[in-house]
């Protein structure tokens, strides 16, 4: 099939791929994403005042942990046992009630802010213009919406709950040590910053680690990608063990900075855990001397309790770091998934004066200029076309010769930089958009059936439409194929319309466009994959059919254009030839080089 | 979209959503994905030691921490020499000491060679599943789209890694802290145990129950996920589309729905799992007071012997029951999941591959005197070596280039028979054009001359040789072939070129390209051979892929060529070149050529009609003009609008 589309494909990507660098998260992005919470604010703003209660609760706990031991264990009284039991308990219980309260609002917000945030990106995506989609690539705006709506999403959940939950529980508990005794508090003190500095170190190395990790990754699963698509060539020149080789080489890159960068977790986490580790024997070493010397009022359920803080504030302070890196990780999805919700469809009904169709088919170019975004120079330039209601016209030209971009810019799937385009005798700019496109039907070059049955694929014509008046227009696009399936209009199409062969998908979506009765018909290339019998009925049946419609035939094969009303060659964004056969195969060297080509004669 | 594609699992779309995310026989894949890591099994075995080890040392510190409590305690009941118990307790805490440092080296021992056996495990799947990949017939790749084989190399094998690395230690070193303490706390105190283990059914009740719901939830969710991100996919694919039927808002509401079910279900998942945490780190501290409770009465009434710091340490055991059973039911769904992908690349490793019981090669051949003589260097002449078993011997025989169809049928899928009797000869040296309408069978004739696809019935004969005794490398090797969907690889164009054989020279690769008239551009880019092309050579026109791949073919300077006429999206003045290209090429090789051109087609020896899977017309084109029959038709026509 055909892999052109508008513009060249790549450049696209490239320009995408820089965008990525070089954006970072503004405020107005955050601000932007923010109001994604809307419908959402209650659970948002419940799950960390849940936190709050849970975390103060979980602080408390271990104090009371502590009196239980003092004024119950270690005296023997039982009923201050039961009393700070009795206390703790319903401590515990305020705190499983609040944790549980806190992960289901949570759950309830950052879903609900997923959600919004993908809708709001689709229905976006869904009034980008053609400009506006070529900027981003497809596979760029899948990820966006999938993969990176999932890492902001991630953050969102950490920014209300953990990043209540750790400060908090951080300060809390070094309060409330320094309370019970400020010099055994010092530990933490002095632990902290060597967790810290190690946790920035470890990032620091990583970081660029993880990246290069990613990088190999992803040259690793060009390889597959690769050999799926040219399997056939692969094997046709035997180079499965070459292949293989190439698979092997990356794999073993991938490995390699693999352990790379994993082995900083690997050493990482055993010393973080013996620091937390150091911390508590310093803690029962400072405290059980103090206590021996009876320097101090320190008390063994004061020990206690500071055994379960050494706890609490190095997780905590571990919660930190990981919110970090969350939060670093995210911020450039954040910036990307900005990016397609700040983008302005390019067309709009700002200029539009009526909501009627247009009057009839004709069309006009006055001193049309045309130029690509991130192009320097004008794809069409000062072109001038007169196009008289239900005449047939086909164009021909070579590759970058702007046939596609020229009729594009009749139902505005782009607009002109320069001059009007006028349909039924009025600029396209003065209909509404769903106006001017209800009376231009169009068969684009890249065909696309969606999953669901032929039935409703073709119904995108027009919904009303009864099954006789669906496989009218099948016949009338030569795709009575149709009637020949099982299961008729109700077979199912997969993803893509996979099950057809590329002709059949062709026929198909000129039985879709047919549908749609235009006033304007354009068909861009979308006859390549059918043979040329076919091709003759499908204009036949055409002209017949739809009397009155004018129709825009742009076609490689001179034969497909051969009996046109009129027919335009076109060569770097100029028409060089117009007129009918007859007239350009004498007056054309450009058009009669092409026939000769094809072995078409003169005679229409 | 030419190639042809069969998907026949469709259908079953629906079941599969759910059932590809649970292993249907784990045991049976857990046995296999340990085969892959059977020379690591010193390191496992060392892995273990340093986890048990790891939980050692923490466990060892709970001890020596009720020791250090107790020299504390005794202080305070007894009022012993202070300076006594000050040197004992810091002999204790150094001891403690000493234990955590080696915990912790343990840990490290552990984590490092765990780190070798999945990264190397890992690396061992891969290229497995991408050397029997290489190595699966065609119709592997017909019946599956590129995104189904791409996720067992991504989302399946990161399952996979996922599971290796954190999952199953976790899991391990979950099981040995929960024994492990649990054999402290025996030793501790029997009785209080008792009141541990009442609270530990509790906990295992909420663990079970909540993990349940949960279970149900995200399969939900991962279910809900993969149809919004198709339906996601399919519309931003198709979007301009959408635009041109003005069915945006159509497309909205379709999208708002999956949208709406998929929030539903994520929202149930992530409450599930999220408040496991709260709930069973808060019944941990009710199991303290309980204990507490318990144990304060035991000492009141004088039945534990090791009082308050022996209870103290008791407590603080207790509570770490609730991290490694919380562990455990979280990685539970992630386990289940890489369970069924690690199911689904063992499939991909036990599927049949391409046979070849072929035992006659094709050689480099001296023609002498005394007859054929086998050579090591590119001679440009060719001989079949055939090794017969019976007699020992080796005999060679000429590589001629005659092909041969005798009565071939073959279809797809069993019901429909797409070639039916096809018989033909090519003598050597002949252009055979193949023509006829798309669906016709003209690319199934090519793809069963190279083995793409085995013949059902009938025989193909190469140089009167059955093509299945003919070692595949070599029948392959003997043709090149210009497909219609051109395929680059990334890497220079000299590289790419030089795909067609790998000890071109550079000179060679030059002579290939100037045939191929593909110098010309390839001169006018800023790095000439030495550009690199990205993603399928995208950076490229269409026809500049096309001149790339006929050049490609020159490079294999194959005695039999297929070429697949490309049908449109080339301007005149590069068609010309391409044709005059693959004209170069043809000259003096047998070729079979999938015509569109009507040049093409008259300037080929023999013209084979195509039609239905049948051939109905045969002959030189003046011959077939004179019959009137279907070419006759097809030639007209295409001058013809009717």
């Amino acid at each position: 099939m055909s892999k052109k589309t508008g513009e060249p494909k790549g450049k696209s990507n490239d320009v995408d791929r820089k965008r990525d660098k070089v954006k970072q998260l503004s405020f107005g992005d955050i601000k932007l994403l923010a109001g994604m919470v809307r419908g959402y604010i209650p659970p948002a703003v419940l799950a960390p005042l849940f936190v709050v209660i849970e975390v103060i609760m979980e602080v408390l706990i271990p104090r009371e942990m502590g009196a239980l031991v003092d004024e119950g264990i270690a005296v023997g009284n039982m009923t201050a046992v039961a009393t700070h039991g009795g206390i703790m308990v319903a401590y515990a219980v305020i705190a499983l009630v609040s944790g549980a309260l806190s992960a289901r609002f949570a759950a309830v917000a950052s879903m609900g802010f997923a959600k919004n945030l993908r809708a709001a990106m689709f229905e976006n995506i869904q009034h980008f213009s053609f400009g506006n989609i070529d900027k981003f690539s497809t596979g760029s705006l899948v990820t966006r919406m999938t993969t990176d709506v999932t890492f902001i999403r991630n953050a969102f959940a950490t920014c209300i709950r953990v990043a209540f939950r750790a400060p908090l529980m951080f300060a809390m508990s070094i309060a409330i040590a320094i309370d019970i005794n400020w010099r055994i508090a010092l530990i933490f003190v002095a632990a902290a910053p060597v967790l810290g500095a190690g946790l920035a170190g470890a990032g620091m190395i990583a970081f660029p680690l993880f990246k290069k990790m990613f990088r190999r990754f992803d040259r690793m699963n060009t390889v597959v990608q690769e050999n799926l698509i040219g399997i056939r060539v692969v094997k046709a020149f035997v180079k499965e063990p070459h292949e293989t080789e190439k698979f092997r080489n990356a794999a073993e890159e991938v490995k390699k900075t693999q352990v790379a960068a994993e082995r900083l977790f690997v050493y990482g986490q055993p010393l973080m855990q013996l620091l937390m580790f150091g911390c508590l024997i310093a803690v029962v070493w400072l405290g059980g001397r103090e206590i021996i010397s009876g320097s101090t009022t320190m008390t063994m359920g004061d020990l206690a309790s500071f055994i379960t803080y050494v706890n609490q504030i190095l997780m905590s302070l571990l919660m930190v770091a990981m919110i970090l890196v969350n939060l670093v990780l995210s911020s450039a999805s954040a910036s990307r998934v900005s990016e397609v919700l700040k983008e302005k469809p390019e067309i709009d009904d700002s200029a539009a004066k009526t909501k009627e169709l247009p009057a009839d088919g004709s069309i006009v170019f006055k001193n049309v200029g045309f130029r690509y975004k991130n192009s320097e120079k004008e794809t069409i330039s000062n072109l001038n076309l007169k196009i008289a209601s239900g005449e047939t016209v086909g164009i021909l030209g070579g590759t970058g010769s702007a046939k596609s971009t020229l009729v594009q810019l009749i139902p505005r799937l782009y607009d002109v930089t320069e001059g009007v385009v006028e349909v039924g005798g009025q600029n396209v700019k003065e209909y509404s958009v769903k106006a001017l496109r209800e009376a231009v039907g169009m068969v684009l070059q890249k065909n696309v059936l969606f999953s669901g049955t032929i039935r409703d694929n073709l119904k995108w014509g027009s919904e009303e439409a009864s099954d006789e008046e669906l496989l009218a227009a099948c016949r009338t696009a030569s795709a009575d194929f149709v009637e020949s399936f099982p299961d008729g209009l109700d077979t199912d199409l997969g993803q893509g319309g996979v099950n057809l062969s590329g002709g059949q998908k062709q026929r198909l979506c000129i039985a879709r466009a047919i549908l749609k009765k235009p006033k304007i018909m354009i068909l861009d290339d979308s006859t390549s994959a059918v043979d040329t019998h076919t091709d003759a009925d499908i204009r036949a049946a055409l002209k017949k059919e739809l009397r009155g419609m004018t129709v825009l035939i742009i076609a490689q094969r001179v034969s497909s254009v051969k009996d046109a009303d009129k027919i335009l060659v076109m060569e770097n964004g100029r028409i060089i030839g117009e007129g009918r056969h007859e007239e350009l195969y004498y007056g054309c060297p450009e058009y009669r080089n092409v026939c000769e080509l094809q072995n078409v004669s003169a005679e229409a | 979209m030419r190639t042809k594609t069969f998907k026949t699992r469709k259908n079953s779309d629906d079941y599969k959503e759910i059932s590809s995310l649970r292993p249907e026989n784990p045991l049976k894949t857990f046995r296999a994905i340990f085969s892959f890591m059977k020379k690591y099994v010193p390191h496992i075995v060392f892995a273990l030691v340093g986890g048990i080890i790891n939980v050692g040392g923490m466990l060892g510190g709970t001890v020596l921490l009720r020791e250090l409590l107790e020299i504390v305690e005794e202080s305070i009941l007894t009022g012993m020499a202070t300076g006594e118990l000050l040197a004992l307790l810091t002999e204790k805490a150094l001891i403690m000491g000493a234990i955590y440092i080696a915990g912790a080296l343990g840990g490290m021992l552990s984590m490092r060679l765990l780190l070798t056996v999945s990264t190397g495990t890992l690396y061992t799947i891969r290229t497995e599943m991408f050397e029997k990949m290489e190595k699966l017939p065609i119709a592997y790749f017909d019946r599956r789209t590129h995104g189904e084989i791409m996720s067992r190399y991504t989302t399946d094998t990161d399952a996979l890694r996922e599971m290796i690395s954190n999952g199953i230690p976790n899991i391990v070193s979950s099981v040995l802290t929960i024994t492990g303490v649990f054999i402290l706390m025996m030793v501790f105190s029997p009785l209080l145990t008792l009141f541990v283990i009442g609270m530990l059914v509790v906990m295992l009740i909420a663990v079970t129950v909540i993990g349940k719901k949960g279970s149900v939830h995200f399969l939900s969710q991962q279910t809900g996920i993969a149809r919004a991100n198709g339906y996601i996919e399919e519309y931003v694919e198709g979007q301009k589309v959408v635009q041109v039927f003005c069915h945006e808002e159509k497309t909205k509401e379709g999208f708002r729905k999956l949208n709406e079910a998929l929030c539903r279900s994520e929202t149930l998942a992530q409450t599930y799992a999220q408040i496991l945490m709260p709930i069973m780190g808060n019944l941990s501290y009710l199991n303290y007071v309980v204990t507490a409770i318990a144990g304060a009465a035991m000492i009141a009434h004088g039945q534990l012997e090791g009082g308050a710091p022996l209870l103290i340490s008791f407590l603080t055991l207790s509570r770490q029951f609730s991290m490694p059973l919380t562990q455990i039911s979280q990685q539970f769904n992630g386990i289940m999941t890489a369970l069924a992908g690690a199911e689904r690349i063992m499939k991909l490793l036990e599927e049949e591959p391409e046979n070849d019981s072929g035992y006659v090669t094709l050689v480099n051949a001296e023609k002498g005197a005394d007859g054929i003589t086998e050579s090591d260097k590119r001679t440009g002449h060719w001989a079949w070596k055939h090794y017969h078993k019976a007699t020992d011997s080796t005999t060679y025989a000429e590589w001629k280039g005659k092909i041969e169809f005798e009565c071939v049928n073959f279809s797809y899928e069993p019901s429909k028979p797409v070639l039916k009797e096809v018989s033909f000869t090519a003598e050597p040296g002949s252009k055979i054009a193949l023509v006829g309408s798309t669906g016709a069978g003209k690319t199934t004739i090519t793809n069963l001359l190279n083995r793409f696809y085995e013949v059902e019935d009938g025989k193909i004969r190469y140089d009167d040789i059955n093509i299945r005794k003919i070692v595949k490398e070599d029948l392959r090797r003997s043709m090149a072939m210009v497909l219609q969907d051109v395929h680059l690889f990334t890497g220079t164009i000299r590289e790419n070129i030089r795909y067609g054989r790998e000890d071109a020279t550079d000179e060679e690769v030059l002579a290939a390209a100037s045939l191929a008239n593909a110098d010309e551009f390839i001169n006018t880019l800023p790095d000439g051979y030495d550009t690199v092309l990205t993603a399928d050579g995208s950076n490229l026109s269409e026809g500049q892929r096309q001149l790339l791949s006929i050049a490609r073919a020159a490079a294999a300077d194959p005695p039999v060529l297929v070429l697949d006429e490309a049908t449109s999206s080339v301007d005149s003045a590069t068609e010309r070149l391409i044709e005059e290209g693959m004209d170069r090429l043809m000259k003096g090789r047998t070729v079979f050529i999938i015509a569109h051109r009507l040049s093409t087609v008259r300037n080929a020896d023999v013209i084979l009609v195509i039609e239905g899977g049948r051939i109905i017309e045969r002959g030189s084109h003046d011959e077939l003009l004179l019959k009137r029959g279907r070419y006759y038709d097809l030639y007209t026509g295409a001058f013809e609008l009717s």
